[in-house]
């Protein structure tokens, strides 16, 4: 499969994704009134405890519902004066938490670089990974043990515990190859309640309905991986699916667009905004530039105005307190239990 | 009116029933809920009989609306199917052991 952007789709271009979630044909409400009805005036953010670096779009898988768009066919990526800038704006804000990103953030060369870097000023370093770039190429398996030597924290993803509906939305022997990969990371250490060896799950559903319970589902999640292949993880994180890129081109080609923004919208649960993710971070591209979150990186929708554009003007400058700037898309933050990168909010 | 009988829209007014009893819509919604609450079963569970159920009274919003809630709740197809399996198997078995009754009939009118 190639990505949006290989096949010149309209839905590569943010802007068209922007145009099709805030049409007035749909019969929706706009994020910000809904949130005024409940009182909520302005979203502003409270802290700058995760940066977020989505070091590039190159992975070696194609998902069907990737927000990012990436793919083999991707090369953008992250040039090393812009990691650089990243480091410094770590320094100058003490943050906390660095959340690597991509694509398969592995694929990038300087990837190792970069994590042994941020480990030198004692962030709390997460890696997303896809598990299978881990045994996709002999230079990649010995990831876990790079992993545990860096005291990463890592968040793998799975779309489910049964080969069928994982490989329907990943490709064809990605449940596998999954499996073996969590085999090596367990083989280490990880996911058996070490806390220098955290392994925790990403579920997103894989079609276009919600995440149910999150406790329940990361009950079922480990009964089924521990029974049918004898491995463990840490914490399960149900996530919703943004209606960005991949997602948003398949609910619009399966006809289920607006009845699953209709079931965003109806799920909104006001709870949810205290701990929405973009309240405490920020996201920056492979080209340096800064956003609310990885959802807005993809829509191309800037920090808002007033604030740096650029990682290079962060150290310098004071986010916090900032307003964060929304779109119908952020309905799938608030929906039921709330949705982060971190899993459920509430 | 549309001119066909069952329409997917429908569903979404299935609330509005309280316009025409009131009282007994409220009852039933409110005991509608309670039953699906955790409980000595598991909502899960409980989502997975609704979904064999609704192939037995073979309604189409109820399937189309478990169908749902068993995927929210982490079911797999192959936890979906073999729920629906149940329900036909009890379904058949149904009409099979009443072939007992026929094989009396015979029996009693043959003299066999
Ligand atoms: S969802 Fe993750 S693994 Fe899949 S294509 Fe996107 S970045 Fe790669
Ligand atoms: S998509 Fe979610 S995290 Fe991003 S700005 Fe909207 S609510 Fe915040």
């Amino acid at each position: 499969m190639k990505s949006l952007a290989a096949k010149r789709h309209p839905l590569s271009a943010a802007a068209r994704q922007v145009q099709l979630l805030e049409d007035p044909v749909h019969d929706l409400p706009g994020f910000r009134e809904t949130l005024e009805r409940h009182g909520i005036r302005t979203l502003r953010s409270t802290a700058l405890g995760t940066l977020q670096v989505n070091i590039g779009k190159m992975c070696n898988q194609t998902c069907v519902h990737c927000h990012v768009d990436a793919g083999p066919d991707r090369k953008e990526r992250m040039d090393r004066p812009t990691m650089e800038a990243c480091l410094q704006a770590i320094d100058a804000h003490q943050i906390g938490i660095v959340d690597i990103t991509g694509g398969a953030p592995e694929m990038h060369p300087d990837f190792r670089w970069f994590v042994a870097e941020v480990r030198k000023r004692g962030a709390r370093i997460i890696v997303r990974c896809n598990l299978t770039i881990i045994v996709s190429n002999k230079k990649y398996r010995d990831l876990p043990e790079f992993y545990r030597s860096q005291g990463v924290e890592v968040v793998c993803s799975l779309p489910f515990y049964t080969a069928g509906r994982t490989d329907r939305q990943r490709g064809d022997g990605v449940f596998e190859r999954s499996i073996e990969a969590l085999r090596l990371l367990n083989a280490v250490g990880y996911g058996t309640g070490d806390s220098d060896k955290v392994l925790n799950m990403v579920y997103n559903p894989a079609g276009a309905f919600l995440p149910g319970s999150q406790s329940d589902l990361e009950q079922q999640f480990k009964k089924a991986l521990l029974k049918d292949h004898g491995i463990s993880f840490d914490a399960l994180f149900a996530i919703t699916n943004l209606p960005i890129s991949r997602f948003l081109e398949q609910l619009q080609k399966s006809g289920n667009y607006e009845e699953y923004m209709e079931k965003l919208v109806n799920a909104f649960n006001p709870v949810t905004v205290e701990g929405l993710m973009c309240r405490t971070m920020v996201s920056v591209g492979h080209d340096g530039m800064l956003y609310d979150c990885d959802f807005n990186q993809m829509l191309e929708m800037p920090l808002s105005a007033g604030m740096p554009r650029h990682i290079a003007d962060l150290p310098n400058a004071s986010v916090i307190g900032r307003n964060i700037v929304t779109g119908r898309h952020c309905y799938g933050c608030t929906a039921g239990a709330g949705s982060s990168c971190g899993g459920a909010t509430t | 009116m549309e001119n066909n009988y069952y329409d997917p829209a429908d569903l979404k007014k299935f609330g509005k029933i309280t316009e025409y009893q009131k009282e007994l819509g409220d009852k039933y919604f409110s005991y509608y809920n309670d039953v699906f609450k955790e409980g000595a079963l598991t909502a899960r569970e409980k989502a997975l009989i609704a979904l064999a159920v609704s192939h037995t009274v073979q309604c189409p919003y109820c399937i189309d609306a478990y169908t749902v809630d068993t995927l929210e709740k982490g079911c797999s197809e192959e936890q979906m199917m073999e729920a629906v399996h149940v329900a036909a198997a009890i379904r058949s078995g149904a009409s099979l052991v009443h072939s007992v009754q026929m094989m009396n009939k015979v029996k009693a009118l043959t003299h066999g």
